[in-house]
């Protein structure tokens, strides 16, 4: 199964699963959050075509509070 | 520029315009720091702004998924301006910016790029390199600058929609240490100047908008408050009396007393 890194966490995923899936397992609202593979932001519509790979890095970043 | 005749104005006769979009309010304000999500709405809907900046940051992975602002703020109801806070690079200015703009609904952004840790002042040429880089991308940039006349004319050239002077450090709650260069900065600038960081109470906002600045951007004096909602109505208060205040054109200073009465009519 491929070794991924999930905002700085080594996490493993099933082969095949993609950006979408990911999001799913991490009980994560596809609306709410931005997601980078490899450093390029992968588009909301784009998310469900991402497979992931063995060595992808993977930034999950949403809007918090801030000045 | 001042209204001339304005006698009876009870509004604001030329609203807020940045970036061909208008707001009611000359009050910008952060989400930062305050209680919980409730009081964070509740102090935004108390300081009346329109707009307001959100950090861009990574999903804590053990958190509840409550931890999202959009969770809480409801775009429809404040138009949301993506910051950059902690970039000290070009690079990681415009990773963010791009992220932010991904999550967003606009492609506005309040640009920081910091230059020193102790002091969160802007590093000044990579803050323009980012201008540069996100303007040609189609953002609407909004960059946060020292009260500099010269960086601030490079800001504008390079196509900044705003620019956003320091009244004070980040957070400090200082005032208005330098209204000379604000005035200078305002009197040179085509796009609107917008005093971000370091009001620290209600007069602070008042002095500001007295100088005739386009608006105010604000976050750590009101979460920092005692009473965070309460303050942003002051604060409310305050950017609107500064604002009506340079409209109505202040007296002229004089060194000795001028009586307000008539001196004629007297008794013996």
């Amino acid at each position: 199964m491929p070794l991924i890194e999930v905002n700085g966490a080594v996490r493993e995923v099933e082969a095949g699963r993609t950006v979408r899936g990911l999001l799913e397992d991490l009980d994560l609202d596809d609306r709410l959050v931005v997601v980078e593979l490899n450093r390029r932001i992968v588009r909301r519509d784009h998310r469900a075509d991402a497979v992931l790979q063995d060595g992808d890095r993977v930034e999950i970043v949403h809007f918090v509070g801030g000045g | 520029m001042k209204a001339a005749g304005l006698e009876t104005a009870t509004a604001d006769p030329a609203p807020l315009e940045i970036g061909g979009r208008t707001f009611g309010s000359r009050l910008i304000v952060g989400t930062g720091k305050y209680r919980d999500p409730a009081q964070t709405v509740e102090a935004l809907r108390a300081s009346g702004a329109e707009m307001v900046t959100v950090a861009v940051r990574r999903v804590d992975l053990d958190a509840t998924r409550e931890e999202s602002l959009l969770y809480h703020l409801d775009p429809t109801e404040f138009f949301l301006l993506p910051n950059t806070a902690g970039c000290y690079t070009e690079e990681d200015a415009v990773r963010y910016a791009r992220l932010g703009r991904e999550a967003g609904l606009s492609d506005w952004v309040k640009l920081e790029v910091i230059g020193d840790q102790e002091t969160l002042l802007p590093d000044t040429e990579a803050l323009l390199a980012a201008t540069r880089t996100l303007v040609a991308e189609g953002f609407t940039v909004l960059p946060y600058t020292n009260d500099d006349l010269i960086t601030a004319l490079k800001l504008q050239d390079a196509g900044a929609a705003a620019v956003m002077p320091l009244a004070s450090p980040i957070g400090s709650g200082l005032g208005l240490l330098n209204p000379l260069n604000i005035r200078l900065l305002k009197s040179r600038l085509d796009v609107p100047v917008v005093v971000d960081a370091g009001v620290g109470t209600a007069s602070d906002a008042c002095a500001t908008m007295e100088q005739g600045v386009d608006g105010i951007l604000m976050n750590t004096a009101l979460a920092a408050a005692d009473h965070p909602v309460l303050m942003a109505k002051a604060m409310r208060l305050a950017v609107e009396a500064g604002r009506t205040a340079w409209l109505a054109g202040r007296m002229p200073k004089r060194e000795w007393a001028v009586p307000s009465s008539p001196s004629s009519g007297m008794l013996d």
